[in-house]
C-alpha cells in the first residue's frame, strides 16, 4: 500500500492501530516552524492527501503545546489577518496544503524541551471522517542555524 | 451644469497627466510603479523613531544615516508571517554582493513592546541574520513610530489572556540614506526576488 508512503517529513506511529478510514488521508511534507524565543508560539505545516470522499480536519492536539487551534490568513490589503478556523477541508481524492501565509496548525506555548533541534513533536489531527491520525512533525531549523550564514542559501 | 461636469473632468484630466509626470520625474516612483510593487503611500512619511537596541542603548533613526534602512514591523511571537518575511529578507541579503549588502540595515521593530524586551528581540533577529537589528520600546515609543510610519496592528485576543496574536501590516519600508522614505516593498516569498528588488533599489 502506498497510503503512507512514509517518505517526506511526517512519520505515521501505530499504523496497524489506526481506525480503517485515516488509510485514505494521507500526510506529507510536515515541518515545524519552532519559536525563536522559549515557550513562544510555532506553526505546523503539511499536505493531506485525500484518497477518499470529502473530509475536514477538525482539530489538532499536541502535548507539546499550551494550546492548539487551526489557523487561516486572510489577506486585507497590506494585514495578513491570522483567524482561528473550525475547520479545514479537504476535497474528495484531492489534497489541502498548510503552508506559510495560508492555513497551518497553530501551536501556543511550544515547550523548548521538545522542540529542539532534531526534535520530531508528536501531533494528533483529527479528522470528521477518518478520525484521528497521529503524526511526528520534524522541527525545522531557524535559518541562521540552517545557512550558519556562509554565503547564498536556496529559495523559498 | 453640464458645462461645470466637463470643466471638472477637464481638471480630473489635467491632474491626472501632472501625477504621471510627478512619477515620470520621480525615478524611484515610476520604478516601483513599473515592478507593480506596493506603492508608496506617502513621500511625506515621516520616518524618524527613537528605539531601544538589544543592550538596551536608545537609538535613533540618525544612528543609521547614510545607508538605507528596511524597516520592518512585527512580533516575536508570531508565528508564521514575521518568521516567513525575516526568512526571505536573510536569504536576500545572503543573495547580494557585500558591498551592496553592506548599504543595508535591515531594522525589525516589535509592536508587542508588552512581551518584546530588547534582549528577545536581539535572540530573536539572531535567529535569522546576524544583520538584522531589532529594536523596541516602551508602549508609547512603539506607538509613536506605527504613527509615524503609518503602520496598523491590533490585538487579536487568544485563548488566554498571554496568548494573544497581532494583525499587522506586512510591508519592508525602505528609507534612503539621507532618511527620506524611498518605498514600501512587499517581501514576497522569494529571496532572490527580493535581492533583486534591492540591489535596483539601491543602486
Ligand atoms: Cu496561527
Amino acid at each position: 500500500m502506498k497510503r503512507f508512503l512514509g517518505a517526506v517529513g511526517a512519520v505515521i506511529l501505530g499504523m496497524a492501530a489506526l481506525p480503517a478510514l485515516a488509510g485514505e488521508i494521507e500526510i506529507g511534507n510536515a515541518t515545524l516552524r519552532p519559536p525563536v524565543v522559549a515557550g513562544g508560539n510555532g506553526a505546523a505545516f503539511f499536505t493531506i492527501t485525500n484518497h477518499g470522499p470529502a473530509d475536514r480536519l477538525i482539530a489538532a492536539a499536541a502535548t507539546a503545546a499550551r494550546s492548539v487551534e487551526l489557523h487561516t490568513h486572510i489577506r486585507d490589503g497590506d494585514v495578513l489577518r491570522m483567524r482561528k478556523v473550525d475547520a479545514i477541508a479537504v476535497p474528495a481524492q484531492g489534497q489541502a496544503e498548510l503552508k506559510p501565509g495560508g492555513d497551518h496548525v497553530m501551536l501556543f506555548g511550544l515547550d523548548p524541551a521538545a522542540t529542539g533541534p532534531g526534535a520530531h513533536v508528536p501531533l494528533t489531527l483529527t479528522f470528521e471522517r477518518a478520525g484521528d491520525i497521529q503524526i511526528e512533525v520534524p522541527v525545522a531549523a531557524l535559518p541562521a542555524a540552517a545557512s550558519g550564514h556562509h554565503g547564498a542559501h536556496g529559495d523559498q | 451644469m453640464i458645462n461645470n461636469t466637463v470643466k471638472a473632468a477637464g481638471l480630473i484630466a489635467v491632474l491626472a497627466v501632472l501625477l504621471i509626470l510627478v512619477a515620470a520625474l520621480n525615478p524611484g516612483l515610476s520604478e516601483r510603479i513599473s515592478q507593480g510593487l506596493a506603492l508608496v503611500t506617502s513621500p511625506r512619511l515621516d520616518t524618524g523613531f527613537t528605539l531601544t537596541d538589544p543592550t538596551g542603548k536608545t537609538v535613533t533613526d540618525r544612528d543609521y544615516r547614510g545607508r538605507y534602512m528596511l524597516v520592518f514591523f512585527g512580533y516575536t511571537f508570531c508565528p508564521d508571517v514575521c518568521p516567513t518575511t525575516l526568512t526571505v529578507l536573510a536569504g536576500a541579503l545572503d543573495h547580494l554582493d557585500a558591498a551592496t549588502a553592506a548599504k543595508i540595515v535591515p531594522v525589525f521593530v516589535s509592536l508587542d513592546p508588552e512581551r518584546d524586551s530588547p534582549a528577545v528581540m536581539g535572540q530573536y533577529v539572531a535567529a535569522f541574520s546576524p544583520a538584522i537589528v531589532g529594536l523596541t520600546g516602551s508602549a508609547d515609543a512603539i506607538a509613536q513610530v506605527k504613527k509615524s510610519y503609518r503602520v496598523y496592528s491590533a490585538k487579536v485576543e487568544g485563548s488566554a489572556p498571554d496568548l494573544y496574536t497581532i494583525d499587522h501590516s506586512a510591508l519592508l519600508y525602505l528609507i534612503g540614506p539621507d532618511g527620506r522614505f524611498r518605498a514600501t516593498i512587499d517581501p514576497g516569498h522569494s529571496a532572490a526576488g527580493l535581492a533583486a528588488e534591492l540591489s535596483r533599489a539601491v543602486q
